[in-house]
């Protein structure tokens, strides 16, 4: 036996189990700190409200960032990083604009603010291209006032409208609310962001795509594919684990992450991912929802071909793990 | 008199509310005054001349304006001295006449010297600890300091040196400590009691302690004790008990358990007989079983019972009626339901009482006695919160000794001390020491008791070490420990958890009727529970046989037929000796192995209305 043979995990190890206990077993000194902390006021969730957020695979994490690294020529001065975090900053209609309805008149209007528009960097004209994107119908643009007449006469949709063109976007990348020009270690400036969109800034000629980084792992599976996926995934609760101290190895994360993205797609873990699809009904039936499982099989004629632990638990025999999968073969002749 | 002065509240006008303040009697608002402060004041001079009565409480929100008087039942008070212009009202002289008996305590309420202040009431006051700490802004003094403290801390001794947690500790563990809890003890049927062979008052004692009269029910010894380690048998907090002091009486108690029986009556105008049940009745235990009762059915004093002896015999009628037989009716068959021993609880019978219940029927309640020597694994505390369990009963001739021949009856770990910081129970130690030497006892009251000083004088005066150490001599090989020693006497609570009402072991034993797995609990001789973490753990480890061992064969292993071709659970028919399937006329049935749990599961599943079927194969 070599020594790297050695080191590999056995044919009928539980990885499962060991991950779990691995994971599991600092998770609860997690909680019991976690609720230590309660009450102060945390800008990105950490700790085991961050873990459960990866683990259920959220649609979207409670707080999206992103960490944009910019090219070489951007990153060494403030000054040239501020302009382009300025550039990316999402600007809204009612950043630069006082918006209101008439609704004796039944129109919007919209009041620019020049000293807003010059700090922003737009000119008027734009803005109002952009209205009429949106509302379409009979805008008028006369100096700083824009005056929208509604097809509709209804005062709710109206209101509606208004309210969809103060988020009107006017400027920057979509989705990024602030942007923060942070130095980082090696003297360079980055840009911190608070919300997320990979797409358009991996299309930005001004950042260093290499480096760019976003918390939002199913944005990563979107647009960087389910590998990529993994990689955040194992990433993120790594960083997790390691900012509480908590020694886990890696592997056992990896385990984790590749679990939840072997369907090709972010699985969670629980009744509506990973265990709400083991293959043995009785297994399903074990964990959660009982009857549901029983009935369907029934109604199906499902069979348990009791290939997992939990099925052979429940029956009965030896697990096929360790060394109950170890069977004996007679050799003839 | 106060109602003259209180005008009767008008209607609330916006305008008329004004600066005045709102009174209360009782928690009901029953009228207004214009200068509440000077109410407040008069009121309360009045009742310290003793013009209102002393019980009456005044309560005066400076911050909502609402001046509350409290006359009704159930508040809890306390008594004060007045003070007044930063001076105690209990002068010197009045000081004197109480020390002659010329004055009572009546007569300084009556005085205006002492007042009794209720929740609300002290709100408002300001409570010097110290006649030294009066300032003019203080309104009462405090009588003594330890009188901020409640019963169960006032007689704790050094409070004052021990950290905070640790006298909680000490609080809750001198609640539980083996005592006289009762003089009358020899005349009741408490379901459990324990009472201490000969117990000691305390060497060193609070003033509380004496006035609550703990020293004529004392609960506990004074131990001699040496801080030392102990060939490794006093490790985490467990002590080393010098067995010939035990054999001696240190520590012993009695343990009463009472049983009781009764002669239920049943619906129909059957009930209970106490008898010596027949053989022919249902459930009939060994001969032997019954071997201590009368014809009465019951037992006498003095019968050393075990396990599973019957104290009270007792027959109960049958659940069902009569059954009904070729030969007719036949005589009802008597169920047996004696009162019977259950395993560790062996002793001998205290007392016997034959009474009638709140029902009017018969009513047998059996004591049983036993003594509890101290043993490995009974707990043991000092009043510091310094708990211990035995790790090691040594013979006298192995212990460490003084070079006076002292022999320590226990020893504790020194690693008990530092993180824990329990200087009260070292300052206990050497007080009680020098207390033995001195014949007086240590004044070990909070705040005002005898202080370490005092303590040193005394060992000093008796030509001893002034800080308790000295050299002991190793028992097993007679040279000197090259360390020097502290020893010292400390007064120790035996505790009433004993492992002889604990421990428990089960290697085969009974199991439940619906799963066919152990039964749980001490009590029922149950198996320890291999839960799901325990379960994840064999599975982690790869350990196959192992788990199927404990969650099959050590539980609720069954062997069922199973039809072949249906896959339904099948039975053997002795009649016509064949195994039968419940649908198929013709098949072959094999026996299979499975968890109890599993048909059960199987069953549930079929009441849904869902037919599981077992696909069978040969193990490969």
């Amino acid at each position: 036996m070599t020594t790297k043979s050695k080191k590999q995990i056995e044919v009928g190890e539980a990885v499962g189990i060991v991950a779990a206990q691995s994971i599991g077993e600092p998770g609860t000194q997690m909680t019991m700190r976690t609720f230590h902390y309660a009450g102060v006021a945390e800008q990105v969730p950490t700790g085991l409200p961050r873990l459960i957020e990866l683990v259920d695979a959220r649609k979207e994490p409670k707080k999206p960032i992103m960490d944009i690294f910019l090219k070489e020529e951007y990153a060494a001065s403030e000054e040239k990083a501020k302009a382009v975090a300025k550039d990316i900053e999402c600007t809204t209609l009612d950043k630069v604009a006082y918006v209101e309805e008439d609704f004796e008149e039944k129109k919007i209007l919209i009041t620019l603010e020049p000293s807003e528009l010059e700090t922003e960097g737009v000119v008027a004209s734009e803005v109002a291209k952009k209205v009429k994107a949106l509302a379409g119908s009979h805008v008028e643009h006369k100096d700083n006032v824009i005056t929208v007449k509604p097809t509709t006469s209804s005062l709710r949709n109206i209101r509606r409208l208004t309210n969809k063109l103060k988020q009107v976007h006017i400027k920057g990348v979509e989705r990024i609310s602030r942007t923060l020009v942070v130095k980082g270690k090696d003297g360079k400036y980055f840009i911190r962001t608070s919300g997320s969109n990979l797409a358009t800034l991996m299309k930005n000629p001004k950042v260093d795509t290499e480096r760019l980084y976003t918390n939002d792992v199913q944005e990563t599976a979107r647009v960087l594919g389910i590998e990529a996926a993994r990689n955040a995934l194992v990433r993120e609760i790594k960083q997790v684990l390691d900012m509480q101290n908590l020694n886990v190895d890696v592997r056992h994360c990896m385990l984790l992450a590749d679990a939840m993205t072997m369907g090709g797609e972010i699985k969670s873990i629980g009744r509506h991912g990973l265990s709400g699809e083991k293959a043995g009904v009785l297994a399903r039936a074990a964990f959660e929802e009982t009857v549901k499982h029983l009935i369907n099989a029934a109604t199906h004629g499902d069979d348990d071909k009791l290939i997992g632990v939990t099925e052979n638990i429940i029956i009965g025999q030896t697990v096929p793990v360790g060394t109950g999968l170890v069977r004996l073969k007679v050799k003839l002749g | 008199m106060k109602r003259k002065k209180i005008r009767k509240r008008k209607k609330l006008l916006p305008g008329a509310i004004g600066p005045r303040t709102s009174v209360f009697i009782n928690g009901r608002l029953v009228g207004e005054h214009e200068k509440g402060e000077a109410l407040v004041a008069e009121l309360k001079s009045r009742r310290r001349q003793g013009s209102l009565s002393s019980q009456v409480n005044f309560y005066f929100n400076r911050k909502s304006d609402d001046f509350f008087i409290n006359t009704d039942s159930g508040r809890a008070r306390r008594p004060y001295i007045v003070v007044e212009a930063g001076q105690s009202r209990l002068t010197p002289v009045l000081l004197e006449q109480l020390k002659k008996g010329e004055i009572t305590w009546n007569g300084l309420i009556k005085l205006g010297v002492i007042e009794y202040l209720d929740a609300e009431e002290e709100e408002g006051a300001l409570v010097a600890l110290r006649e030294e700490n009066l300032s003019p802004d203080h309104t009462h003094l405090e009588i003594d300091p330890v009188s901020i403290f409640g019963v169960t801390v006032s007689v704790l001794p050094f409070p004052e040196y021990n950290s905070s947690p640790r006298i909680t500790m000490a609080c809750a563990m001198a609640k539980q400590s083996l005592g006289t809890y009762s003089v009358n003890f020899n005349m009741r049927n408490d379901s459990r009691a324990h009472i201490m062979y000969y117990p000691q008052q305390p060497l060193a004692q609070t003033h509380p302690y004496k006035l609550l009269g703990f020293a004529e029910r004392a609960a506990g010894q004074n131990f001699i004790v040496a801080i030392t380690s102990s060939y490794g048998y006093n490790i985490g907090d467990a002590v080393v008990m010098n067995k010939n002091a035990i054999d001696r009486g240190l520590g012993r108690s009695v343990f009463y358990k009472a049983h009781e029986s009764e002669e239920r009556r049943y619906p129909g105008g059957q009930k209970d007989t106490f008898e010596i049940p027949l053989p022919t009745t249902s459930g009939y235990r060994e001969e032997k079983a019954y071997r201590f009762l009368g014809e009465d059915g019951m037992i006498s004093p003095e019968c050393e019972v075990k396990a599973k002896d019957a104290l009270v015999g007792k027959t109960s009628p049958p659940r069902f009626l009569e059954e009904i037989t070729v030969f007719g009716v036949i005589e009802e068959k008597k169920r047996e339901s004696s009162l019977v021993l259950k395993s560790g609880e062996d002793g001998v019978v205290d007392s016997v009482m034959l009474t009638d219940s709140l029902a009017g029927t018969k009513l047998v309640k059996v004591r049983v006695r036993s003594t509890k020597v101290p043993e490995v694994g009974d707990k043991f505390a000092s009043r510091h919160g310094q708990k211990g369990v035995i790790g090691l009963l040594r013979p006298q001739e192995d212990m460490p000794f003084t070079a006076d021949g002292i022999v320590p009856d226990l020893i504790i770990n020194p690693h008990a001390i530092p993180s824990r910081m329990t200087v009260g129970h070292l300052l206990e130690m050497l007080g009680s020491k020098a207390a033995c030497y001195s014949g007086n006892l240590v004044d070990a009251t909070p705040f005002s008791g005898d202080r370490e000083e005092d303590i040193r004088k005394i060992m000093k005066e008796h030509n001893l070490e002034e800080f308790g150490e000295e050299t002991l001599y190793d028992g097993i090989t007679g040279m000197p420990i090259k360390t020097k020693i502290f020893i010292g006497v400390i007064y120790y609570q035996k505790l009433h958890h004993l492992v002889s009402n604990k421990m428990h072991v089960r290697s085969r034993g009974p199991v439940q009727l619906l799963t066919h797995q152990p039964t749980e609990g001490r009590s029922r001789e149950g198996g320890l529970r291999f839960g799901e973490m325990e379960r994840d753990c064999l599975i982690g480890y790869g350990a196959s046989m192992l788990l199927r061992e404990r969650l099959l064969d050590e539980s609720d292993k069954t062997s069922l037929l199973v039809c072949e071709k249906c896959g339904s659970i099948g039975y053997h028919d002795f009649v016509k000796n064949r195994d039968n399937c419940p649908l198929c006329d013709d098949s072959k049935l094999e026996q299979v192995e499975m968890s109890y749990a599993f048909k059960l599961l199987l069953d549930e599943i079929e009441s849904l209305g869902i037919f599981p079927r077992l696909i069978l194969r040969d193990k490969a």
